[in-house]
């Protein structure tokens, strides 16, 4: 006996056009220049200040709150800049609360934080509003490298070594650079295409040239990368996305949660974009949390993120959860994946082990966020290979990579903890290394 | 409960709140509003001569500095005294006192410096009824160009001498306001006491620029791109107005002379912290052009728990409790040892304590201890200075401790007895006295 074909309630336009407005504004509105001052100061000016010491790319915190409270944003966005050129992203998607401001003294004190990451915006945004740039190329040295993927580690590199004086060419494998910032993150967390206005700000330095569309392994060829140019940087992210494995089905509604939200982020009118009355998100990641609360924003009716361990395993933090509870999503844990139930080729459920018992969720379409992965081919597939530890690139503290004149960082190093902060970190150092090995004379 | 009454040379007043002359007592229609708030008394904003009155800028006439979320810390002012005319001051005067017998009425006074418009003038004010006159000797700014206010503050011989015409040609008590611009309060105020004033007010407000505007190069308040100083007032002013108070207080030539206080009170401890001082009333300006009258029913319910608290019943059983203990700093203590001791349960690590106390003070403040972040008084090293309670933004996780036994910074035993600079071994004086002996 087989069941009936249901109707599947997948449709877009869930909404009216103000909610989609609202529900894809700001996470969190700016703060203006009377509550920066008030906000900035709350700051200690902590001596060896915590906060500067939890953040991957190391931004004089204290000092920077301190510029803001005299009344000099610009030079507040400089001592950003200065460490971490995408200042201005990192402000709005760092996961602050497991960072910088958990490692306010405020936070210890009295359970609230100086709202660090808001300072920042509002530093980084005063900057890039007035289109203030604080960097001038240093005389050019004549030497060329080659970066592979235009995403925060990508264009860190690029701008550091475009700042040192060298020529960039960088390699995009898609039609826009921004890497995650463009194509990955949530919609509500970097809105009006700051994405694309950052990358301007960040290539008006001058002597970076973004080549679209050049996949490496597709379109380049890693030896000849080595070849043509002094060094070459690898910070082409992850391209593979995990799969379920048996407990999938090949049905319409089982989607992979990267590629849905990076269409939903490159649609320009989100009221065509389709979303199931019922979701389930299978993940406990940041993917999860932005492509649970954006199906939610998009109008589905009860969406569900799975997650398979328990809440304090979960990757997505407390405070991400919190806004996915807020969002309206629910969140349950301890939720094994088993089966995907399907009729007639379309997805009608989800069935999860739970604690021994069998839970069924129907639902009309689930999402997998279960983790990406770094795909060798095209890297081994171009040129010699380049060894791996544990799927991903080997890399020394500089970022030197296993061959000769090739440096990697960001999500498809082994190094990291695939946050966009500590990706421009691993650009920024790789950068550095390579000018020290270019001024050397060594290549 | 306490009572807060007060009677200050003889002026009545339900409580020692006075509003000082100023704006927020120009006037009849703010004047009432007061005492509906519950003000005690108020000093009408100084009078000046019969005849077309004094005009003030058309500008702003305020500037500030502010404190977080601009908190206003001080405020300056190029305001002159009233520019309203003498006859609808006097009726208004007339009017209040009327209906409000139990508040104190003092009418603030700045005329030239001869006797004989000082003469018609308190003639005038005798006929309203007023409780007192305050003589302004303490505005700074504009009225001091012409030979008043603060001209006259800041020579002791002019004070003496308008004082004893004030005090001839009138049965009200007279109170010398006095102005902080000088270099030692106590010139004036024995000037006043020789010359029968019954009572000194202070401060008034001090010389000040509160800014300078840095795109067009002019002092803040700026008038059409020039600025002039102004007189300094609120939070940020208390400390000099105690200082100079206790002065008065405890000189020998002036103590007992009957005080009222001026000087940043916003808060009921502020005005517990003048009264403590010697003082018989206070005035208050800035807190109330800040907030607004009601701010009183703070003072009052504040004042009020504090000293049923401390079991005083009247200002009087408090008052001046602190003048004994304003010394000059020869006879403090030496032998009085402290440490600096951190509470680590409340200590939230900022190591503001650490940097102030390694930067600019004795290395006595850890930063890392066995590869820690932590931090903790080095007795070795500490003198006991304080900074670092001054700087830690956690109250009370620092506090200075006496100790007893040997300094381990001096590596000398504590004395446990009094001895002072007079009689210290490296006092030159001390070699002195003994060479001659």
């Amino acid at each position: 006996m087989s069941e009936a074909p249901r109707e599947r309630d997948v449709k877009p336009g869930r909404l009216d056009a103000d909610s989609y407005l609202e529900l894809f504004s700001d996470l969190h509105p700016p703060l203006d220049r009377h509550e920066a001052h008030v906000e900035a100061d709350r700051c200690y000016f902590c001596y060896d200040a915590p906060c500067m010491t939890a953040c991957p790319t190391e931004i004089d915190i204290p000092l920077f709150i301190r510029e803001i409270s005299a009344d000099n944003p610009l030079g507040a966005a400089k001592t950003i800049f200065d460490q971490n050129i995408f200042g201005g992203m990192c402000a709005r998607v760092c996961p602050t609360e497991t960072l910088c401001e958990q490692a306010c003294v405020r936070e210890l004190a009295e359970g609230k934080p100086v709202k660090i990451g808001l300072l920042q915006r509002y530093a980084t945004d005063t900057a890039m509003a007035q289109n203030k740039h604080f960097y001038v190329r240093a005389p050019s040295t004549g030497k060329r490298v080659a970066v592979v993927g235009a995403g925060p580690a990508g264009l860190a590199c690029a701008h550091r070594l475009a700042m040192r004086g060298h020529e960039v060419d960088v390699y995009e494998a898609r039609e826009k650079a921004g890497g995650l910032n463009e194509y990955g993150i949530a919609a509500y967390k970097t809105p009006e295409n700051f994405a694309q206005a950052e990358v301007d700000y960040i290539t008006a330095i001058g002597g970076i040239t973004i080549h679209e569309g050049k996949a490496l392994g597709r379109d380049i060829a890693l030896e000849r990368l080595t070849r043509d140019y002094d060094a070459v940087f690898l910070g082409m992210g992850l391209a593979g996305v995990n799969a379920l494995g048996d407990a999938d089905a090949e049905a319409e509604g089982s989607l992979d949660a990267v590629g849905w939200i990076r269409d939903l982020r490159q649609t320009t009118d989100l009221s065509t974009v389709p979303v199931g009355r019922r979701v389930v998100v299978i993940g406990g990641g940041m993917t999860a949390v932005d492509a649970a609360v954006q199906a939610k924003s998009l109008g589905a009716d009860e969406v569900t993120i799975c997650y398979r361990g328990p809440k304090e395993r979960m990757k997505a933090s407390e405070y991400e959860q919190e806004i996915a509870k807020i969002r309206g999503v629910t969140v349950r844990y301890g939720m094994l994946p088993k089966r995907m139930i399907a009729s007639g080729g379309v997805v009608t459920g989800m069935e999860f082990e739970r604690d021994g018992e069998r839970v069924v969720i129907e639902c009309d379409e689930v999402m997998k966020a279960i983790g990406q992965s770094f795909t060798p081919e095209a890297l081994n597939g171009s040129g010699p290979s380049i060894t791996l530890e544990r799927g991903r690139i080997r890399v020394d503290a500089e970022g030197r990579t296993s061959m000769d004149k090739v440096w990697a960082g960001g999500d498809c190093v082994n190094a990291g903890d695939d946050l966009t902060v500590t990706a421009v970190a691993q650009g920024r150092d790789a950068a550095e290394s390579i000018h020290t090995m270019l001024s050397s004379g060594a290549s | 409960m306490a009572n807060l009454s007060t009677e200050f040379l003889g002026i009545r007043s339900p409580n020692p709140f006075w509003l000082a002359s100023a704006p927020p007592t120009d006037k009849q229609y703010n004047v009432e509003r007061a005492f509906e708030a519950g003000w005690g008394g108020v000093v009408w904003k100084t009078l000046g001569e019969a005849g077309p009155p004094v005009v003030n800028v058309n500008g702003p006439r305020y500037g500030a500095i502010w404190g977080a979320d601009r908190r206003l810390l001080g405020l300056n002012n190029i305001e002159l005294i009233t520019d309203r005319d003498l006859e609808v001051n006097l009726r208004e005067i007339k009017e209040v006192k009327r209906k409000w017998p139990d508040r104190a009425m003092i009418v603030s006074l700045m005329v030239p410096c001869e006797e004989e418009p000082w003469k018609k003038i308190l003639a005038r004010v005798e006929e309203t009824g007023a409780d007192g006159v305050e003589l302004n000797f303490g505005c700074p700014h504009g009225m001091s160009e012409r030979g008043m206010g603060s001209a006259v503050g800041q020579v002791p011989e002019y004070i003496e001498m308008v004082a004893r015409w004030c005090k001839q040609h009138t049965r009200m008590p007279v109170i010398v306001k006095l102005t902080p611009n000088i270099t030692d309060i106590r010139k004036p105020a024995e000037a006043a006491k020789r010359g029968g004033a019954d009572a000194v007010s202070l401060i008034n407000t001090i010389n000040s620029i509160t800014a300078v505007d840095l795109d067009n190069f002019a002092p803040e308040p700026t008038i059409d791109g020039k600025g002039s100083h102004g007189g300094y007032c609120g939070p940020a002013v208390k400390p000099i107005a105690l200082s100079m108070v206790s002065e008065i207080a405890r000189n020998p030539e002036t103590h007992g002379l009957p005080i009222s206080g001026i000087g940043g009170v916003t808060t009921w401890r502020d005005a517990a912290e003048f009264i403590a001082l010697g003082c018989g009333s206070v005035q208050v300006c800035t807190a109330a052009m800040t907030y607004g009258f009601k701010i009183v029913q703070e003072m009052i319910a504040g004042l009020s728990n504090y000293m049923d608290e401390k079991g005083y019943e009247s200002i009087e059983d408090f008052r001046g409790k602190a003048v004994p203990n304003v010394t000059d700093w020869q006879y403090l203590n030496l032998n009085y040892v402290t440490k600096a001791r951190i509470d680590q349960d409340l200590c939230i690590k900022c190591g503001r304590c650490h940097i102030a106390c390694e930067d600019t003070s004795h290395q006595a403040i850890t930063n890392m201890v066995d590869g820690a972040r932590h931090f903790e008084v080095i007795d070795e090293e500490c003198v006991g200075c304080n900074m670092c309670v001054n700087v830690c933004p956690v109250e009370g996780c620092i506090s200075m401790e006496p100790i007893a036994g040997v300094d381990p910074r001096t590596k000398k035993p504590v004395d446990p007895d009094y001895a002072n600079w007079t009689t210290h071994p490296n006092n030159p004086a001390v070699w002195a006295k003994e060479a001659a002996e």
